[in-house]
C-alpha cells in the first residue's frame, strides 16, 4: 500500500503510518438482489447496475434495477403485511421487533461501517463513530415509542397510515434509512425504501438484518435502482405516504406528483445554511465548529454550515485560524483511521461541485485550498475555502453539496438575522457567542428547522430534524418525528 | 517506533514523593541514561525531575550532559510559601546544578483575580532561574475550567515561561487531553502573534505509550513537527518509560511483553 | 452414585457487592411442603443504612448519564432475565406458584422491564415544557430525578411486582434501596445477580432481605432517603411510613395493591411520581430591529 494519507508535502518529519481498517470481515455478495416479502427477488427486467467504491472507482456489487412491475409486489407485500400482521399486532410486540433490529445493528456496526465507508466514500472514523451508531440508536429510540404512541398523542385518535414509501440519498446511505424505517414501523406502518443508486449496501444489509430479525415478511421491503424506481413509489396508488430526503428539485417535483391524492408527504430537502461567529465566541472552539460545520462527509450535508458569517472585528482571526486547521485535515483513503476528509461520492457530484469553485474564481471570490496530495484514483476534492464573498455571489446562494465554504462578514446582530435569513432554504443554523441571551435572540428570529449554539452538526434520535421553506416540511427524529407517520383525527 | 522512540526521548524521568532518598534518586538517575540496555540504540530520556535536596545527588550521578536535571522549587506541590522562601528554593536549586525549574504558579491567588501577583511572581523567579530554563505548573486540575487553564497559559507565556505545565502530579484530574489541547493553542497563539516558541509538558497521568502517542499527535497537529523534540515538548512521568519501553520491544518481536523484564527504578 | 447438588447462598446486594447481612441472623424460608428452601438474610437497620450510603453515591453519575445510555441498560437487564427465564421459574415454583404461572409472571418481567427501557429517553418529552413567560425569556422546565428511593416490595407478584415499581425509578435516573418481600426473596436476589450483570453501576440497585416492619422504619426516617414508594401496604403500615417519612418531606407514595400482570399496572405516572420538576429562567436578547417575518 502507498502512503494514503495526504498532507502538505513539503513537510518533513514525523509521519503516521496508514492505518487502515481491516475489511476482512466484511460479507458482501457479488450481486444482490431485492427484499420483497421477505425475499430476495430477482427483478422483472433481469437489469443489474453496478455501485462504485469512490475512492477507487472499483466496482463493490452488481445491484438489482426495480421497475415499475416491481415496486408494484413490494407495495402489495407492505400492504398485505399492514392488513394481516402489522396493524393486528400488540404493539409491545411491534416494539420488541425494532428493539431486535438495532440490537442486530448494534452487533454488526463495524460491519456496516466498513461498507458504508466502501460504498460512500466517507472516511471510517465517521461512519463507525456517527452514521452508524446513530443508526442504531434510531431504531433503539423508536422501539420504544411503538407501545407509547397514546403518550405521544394524548387525547387524540390516531391511527397509522399503511405503506410508507420512502426514498433516501447517498449522504448518510444508513442512517437515512433508519430515520425513514424505524419510526414508521413504530408508528405501525409497513415500509417499502429505495436507497440512492450510488449508495445502496448498507440498506441491502439491513435488509439482511431485518431477514435476520424475524420481521413478519412484507412489513419491510427494499427496491434498489434509479430515478424510476422511485417515481413509481411516489406514484403507486396503494403508497399511502410518501418520505422523501434529496435535493429540493425532486421534493418539488413529488409535491406536484402527489398532487390531488391523499398521500401524506414530508420532504427534507436542501439548504444552505448559515454559521454566524460573534465576537465574543470561544474562537478555537468555533474554528473547530466552522470546519465541522462544512467538511463533515466532505460537505454532502443537507445542513452543512456553508454560509460562514463572521462578525468583522474577528474576520481576519478568524480566517487566518481556519486556514491553519485546513492545513491538518488529511484527504485520502476513507478506510484510513488518520482520514478526515474521504471521498466525493460520486463522479457527478465531483462535477457539480467543481462547476461552483470555477464558478466562485470566476465571480472574483478569493479561494483558498490547502495544498495536500491527493490519491490518483478516485474522486477527491480539497476543502475549499472562499472569502470576499457577498450575498449576491452564486456560490453563496445555491447548494453546492460539497466541502466549499464561502465567508462574509458582517457588523450588527440585526444584519446578520436579515443575511442569514435571506434565502429560500431554512434548514439549520449555527450561532457562536458567550452570550446566551444572544444565543436565544437568535434562534428565536432566525427561520431554520434546527439551530445549533456553540456546536454544529449535532444529531441525535430524541431531538427532530427538519426545515423551514424550500428546506423541507415534517421533521425526523424525535417525538415529532413520529407525526410524520400517523393520521391524527 | 519512531513516535515510540521520540517519547522515551522527551521524558522527565520523575521521582517527587516525601520518601525520596539519594539512594532512590541514584537509582532512578542510572535508569535514566540506561533505559534498556539489552536493546542497543535507544534514546535517554531528557530529563530527571527531583526536588531541590535532591538535585545534587542527580549532579553527580549524571556525568554526562545529555540527560538533564530539572528541579521542582516554589514550595512544590502547593506553592503556599511566602516570595523569599520561593526565591530562596529556586536560587538553591540553581546552584546545586539544575538545568531546569518546575514551579508551581499560586493557584489561590489565580482564583482569586489577582493576575498581575501570579505575573509578578513567575517573572520574579524567571529572573531567580539565571540560566536555568523555566517551566511553569499550572495545576489545572485546581483551575477548574478550561477558560481559566487559557487564562494561566497567556500569564505564564508573557511573564517568561520557557515551557508551561500542565500539573504536579499530585492533583487529579492532571494532565488531560483536552488541558493539553487548550495549551498548546495558547503556545500556537502566541508563536502566530511574535514568532517565540514555548515548550509544554504534560505531566500527571499519562503512563502508557498510547497516551503519549496521543499527545505527540496533538503537538504535531497544533504546532507543527519543530516542537517534536525535547527541547519544546516533555513528559512529565515516573512509570511512562517501562511502558514504551515495552512497545518498542513488541514492535520489535511481535510478542507483547511483561513487566517483570523490564527494570523498575 | 448420584451426584450432590451444590447449593446456591442467597445474600444481599449492597453497592455492587453481595455481602450477608452485618447482623449475621437469617430466617429460614419455608417451601409448601413445609422443607427449608434457603436461609434468608435478615436484614438489619445497618444494613439498610449502608445500602441508602451506596445509593447516594451512585447517585451522582447514574442521573446524570445521558437518558439513552440508561435505556440501554435497563433493556440490558431484560435481555439477562430472558436468559435466566428458566431459573426464575424455578424458584417462582419452589415460593409456590404452578409452572404456567411462574412462566407467566416471568414474561411478563421481561416485557414490563423493555416497557420502561423504552421510557427512558423519551418521558423528557412528555413531561417538560417551553413555557410562553410574557417577558423576554425562555422559560423551560425538565423533570429530574428525585434522588435515593426506598422501595417496599408488594407481597403480590413475587417478580413482577418488584420489578414494577423497581424499573421506573431508575428508569428516572434515581438510585434504590429495595425491601424484597419477606415470603418472596429469592427472585429479588436472583434479580440482583441478573441486575449485577447488566452494566447497571454498583449501587444504583441495592436489595435487602429480612421483613419489612423491621427494616421500612430505618429508610423511611433516613433523612438521606427522598422518596418511598410501595404498593399494597397495610393501613398501618403505610401510614407508619408516612408519619416518619414527614421528616425531611419524602416524597411518598403507596400504591393500590393490584394485578400486576395487567397494562394497567404500567405507565408514565410512575416514573413522573419520582422526578422533580426544574424550571430555568434565561434572558432573549432583545436589541435592534430585526425580526423573523424575512
Amino acid at each position: 500500500m502507498a502512503k494514503k494519507t495526504t498532507k502538505k508535502s513539503n513537510e518533513t518529519g514525523w509521519d503516521y503510518a496508514p492505518s487502515l481498517e481491516s475489511i476482512g470481515h466484511i460479507d458482501l455478495k457479488e450481486s444482490y438482489d431485492l427484499f420483497i416479502d421477505g425475499k430476495w427477488v430477482k427483478p422483472s427486467s433481469g437489469k443489474y447496475f453496478e455501485t462504485i467504491n469512490p475512492a477507487n472507482e472499483k466496482v463493490l456489487a452488481k445491484v438489482a434495477h426495480a421497475n415499475e412491475e416491481d415496486v408494484d409486489r413490494a407495495v402489495k407485500a407492505a400492504r398485505k403485511a399492514y392488513d394481516t400482521v402489522w396493524s393486528k399486532m400488540p404493539a409491545s410486540e411491534r416494539a420488541k421487533y425494532i428493539f431486535r433490529i438495532a440490537r442486530l445493528m448494534q452487533e454488526r456496526a463495524r460491519e456496516l461501517s466498513v461498507i458504508e465507508t466502501l460504498d460512500a466514500g466517507k472516511s471510517i472514523r465517521e461512519s463507525r463513530d456517527i452514521d452508524v451508531p446513530l443508526a442504531c440508536n434510531h431504531f433503539f429510540y423508536y422501539a420504544g415509542w411503538a407501545d407509547k404512541l397514546e403518550y405521544a398523542f394524548p387525547n387524540r385518535d390516531f391511527e397509522p397510515l399503511g405503506v410508507a414509501g420512502q426514498i433516501i440519498p447517498w449522504n448518510f446511505p444508513l442512517l437515512m434509512a433508519a430515520w425513514k424505517i424505524a419510526p414508521a414501523l413504530a408508528a405501525g406502518n409497513t415500509v417499502v425504501l429505495k436507497p440512492a443508486e450510488t449508495t445502496p449496501l448498507t440498506a441491502l444489509k439491513l435488509a439482511e438484518i431485518i431477514e435476520l430479525s424475524g420481521l413478519p415478511p412484507g412489513v419491510v421491503n427494499i427496491v434498489t435502482g434509479f430515478g424510476d424506481t422511485g417515481a413509481a413509489i411516489v406514484e403507486h396508488p396503494e403508497v399511502n405516504k410518501v418520505a422523501f430526503t434529496g435535493s429540493t428539485a425532486v421534493g418539488k417535483h413529488i409535491q406536484r406528483a402527489v398532487a390531488g391524492t391523499d398521500k401524506k408527504v414530508t420532504l427534507e430537502l436542501g439548504g444552505k445554511s448559515s454559521n454566524i461567529i460573534f465576537e465574543d465566541a470561544p474562537i478555537d472552539q468555533a474554528v473547530e465548529g466552522i470546519i465541522n460545520g462544512i467538511f463533515f462527509n466532505q460537505g454532502h450535508v443537507c445542513c452543512a454550515g456553508s454560509r460562514l458569517f463572521v462578525q468583522e472585528s474577528v474576520a481576519e482571526l478568524v480566517v487566518r485560524k481556519l486556514k491553519q486547521r485546513m492545513d491538518s485535515l488529511y484527504v485520502g483513503d476513507p478506510l484510513d483511521k488518520n482520514t478526515d476528509i474521504g471521498a466525493i461520492n460520486s463522479k457527478e457530484q465531483l462535477e457539480v461541485i467543481n462547476k461552483y469553485i470555477k464558478i466562485g474564481i470566476e465571480e472574483g471570490a478569493e479561494m483558498y485550498q490547502p495544498n495536500c496530495e491527493l490519491p490518483d484514483k478516485g474522486y477527491f476534492c480539497r476543502p475549499t475555502l472562499f472569502s470576499n464573498v457577498a450575498q449576491s455571489n452564486v456560490i453563496a446562494q445555491e447548494e453546492i453539496f460539497g466541502p466549499v465554504l464561502t465567508i462574509q462578514t458582517f457588523r450588527t446582530v440585526d444584519e446578520v438575522i436579515q443575511k442569514a435569513n435571506n434565502s429560500p432554504y431554512g434548514l439549520a443554523a449555527g450561532v457562536w457567542t458567550d452570550k446566551g441571551s444572544r444565543i436565544f435572540n437568535l434562534t428565536s428570529k432566525l427561520r431554520a428547522g434546527v439551530v445549533w449554539a456553540n456546536t454544529y452538526n449535532k444529531f441525535d434520535p430524541a431531538s427532530p430534524f427538519g426545515g423551514y421553506k424550500e428546506s423541507g416540511f415534517g421533521r425526523e427524529g424525535g417525538l415529532h418525528g413520529l407525526r410524520a407517520y400517523v393520521k391524527l383525527k | 517506533m519512531q513516535g515510540l522512540k521520540m517519547v522515551l526521548n522527551m521524558i522527565d524521568l520523575t521521582t517527587l514523593e516525601g520518601k525520596d532518598t539519594p539512594g532512590k534518586v541514584k537509582q532512578m538517575c542510572y535508569k535514566a541514561q540506561h533505559l534498556h540496555d539489552s536493546y542497543p540504540g535507544l534514546p535517554t530520556v531528557a530529563a530527571v525531575c527531583v526536588y531541590p535536596s535532591m538535585v545534587g545527588v542527580a549532579r553527580k550521578e549524571l556525568r554526562s550532559n545529555t540527560v538533564k536535571i530539572a528541579s521542582v522549587s516554589t514550595a512544590f506541590p502547593s506553592g503556599q510559601a511566602p516570595m523569599s522562601v520561593k526565591l530562596e528554593d529556586t536560587r538553591f536549586a540553581v546552584s546545586e546544578g539544575a538545568d531546569e525549574i518546575d514551579m508551581v504558579i499560586s493557584r489561590g491567588k489565580f482564583l482569586a483575580g489577582e493576575y498581575n501577583f501570579v505575573f509578578d511572581e513567575i517573572a520574579a523567579i524567571k529572573e531567580a532561574c539565571g540560566k536555568a530554563r523555566l517551566k511553569v505548573i499550572l495545576e489545572t486540575g485546581e483551575l477548574s475550567t478550561l477558560d481559566n487553564v487559557r487564562r494561566a497559559s497567556d500569564i505564564a507565556i508573557h511573564a517568561g515561561a520557557d515551557f508551561i505545565k500542565t500539573s504536579t502530579g499530585k492533583i487529579q484530574p492532571a494532565a488531560t487531553m483536552q488541558v493539553t489541547y487548550t495549551m498548546l493553542m495558547a503556545i500556537r497563539d502566541h508563536y502566530d502573534r511574535t514568532g517565540i516558541m514555548i515548550g509544554m509538558k504534560p505531566a500527571g497521568g499519562i503512563s502508557t505509550s498510547k497516551l503519549a502517542l496521543h499527545n505527540l499527535v496533538m503537538v504535531k497537529e497544533v504546532l507543527g513537527d519543530q516542537w517534536l523534540s525535547n527541547e519544546w515538548f516533555r513528559f512529565g512521568a515516573s512509570s511512562l518509560a517501562n511502558d514504551v519501553l515495552m512497545q518498542i520491544m513488541k514492535t520489535e518481536t511481535g510478542v507483547y511483553q511483561s513487566p517483570d523484564y523490564f527494570s523498575m527504578d | 452414585m448420584t451426584r450432590l447438588q451444590v447449593l446456591k447462598t442467597y445474600k444481599i446486594f449492597i453497592g455492587g457487592q453481595f455481602p450477608r447481612t452485618e447482623s449475621g441472623r437469617y430466617y429460614s424460608l419455608k417451601g409448601k411442603d413445609g422443607f427449608d428452601i434457603a436461609n434468608v438474610c435478615l436484614s438489619s437497620r445497618k444494613d439498610a443504612r449502608n445500602a441508602v450510603v451506596a445509593a447516594r453515591k451512585a447517585f451522582g453519575s447514574w442521573s446524570e448519564r445521558s437518558a439513552f445510555n440508561r435505556g440501554q441498560i435497563v433493556y440490558r437487564i431484560a435481555e439477562m432475565l430472558e436468559g435466566r427465564r428458566s431459573q426464575f421459574i424455578e424458584e417462582l415454583q419452589l415460593m409456590g406458584l404452578n409452572a404456567a404461572n411462574a412462566a407467566k409472571e416471568v414474561d411478563a418481567t421481561v416485557d414490563r422491564i423493555v416497557f420502561y427501557a423504552g421510557w427512558c429517553d423519551k418521558y423528557q418529552q412528555i413531561v417538560s415544557s417551553v413555557n410562553p413567560v410574557a417577558s423576554s425569556h425562555f422559560n423551560f422546565s425538565v423533570a429530574e430525578p428525585t434522588g435515593v428511593v426506598g422501595i417496599v416490595a408488594p407481597e403480590e407478584s413475587p417478580l413482577l411486582g418488584l420489578v414494577s415499581l423497581l424499573i421506573p425509578a431508575i428508569a428516572g435516573g434515581n438510585t434504590v434501596v429495595l425491601l424484597a418481600s419477606e415470603k418472596y426473596p429469592l427472585s429479588a436476589v436472583t434479580l440482583a445477580e441478573v441486575i449485577h450483570s447488566s452494566d447497571v453501576p454498583g449501587g444504583v440497585v441495592n436489595v435487602l432481605t429480612g421483613t419489612a416492619g423491621e427494616l421500612m422504619p430505618p429508610l423511611a426516617s433516613h433523612l438521606d432517603v427522598n422518596a418511598m414508594t410501595s404498593a399494597g401496604l397495610s393501613k398501618d403500615m403505610a401510614s407508619a411510613m408516612h408519619v416518619q417519612a414527614a421528616d425531611n418531606v419524602k416524597r411518598v407514595f403507596n400504591y393500590p395493591a393490584m394485578d400486576w400482570s395487567k397494562a394497567s399496572s404500567q405507565g408514565l405516572s410512575m416514573i413522573e411520581d419520582l422526578q422533580e420538576i426544574k424550571t430555568t429562567w434565561h434572558p432573549i436578547e432583545n436589541i435592534g430591529g430585526a425580526t423573523s417575518s424575512y
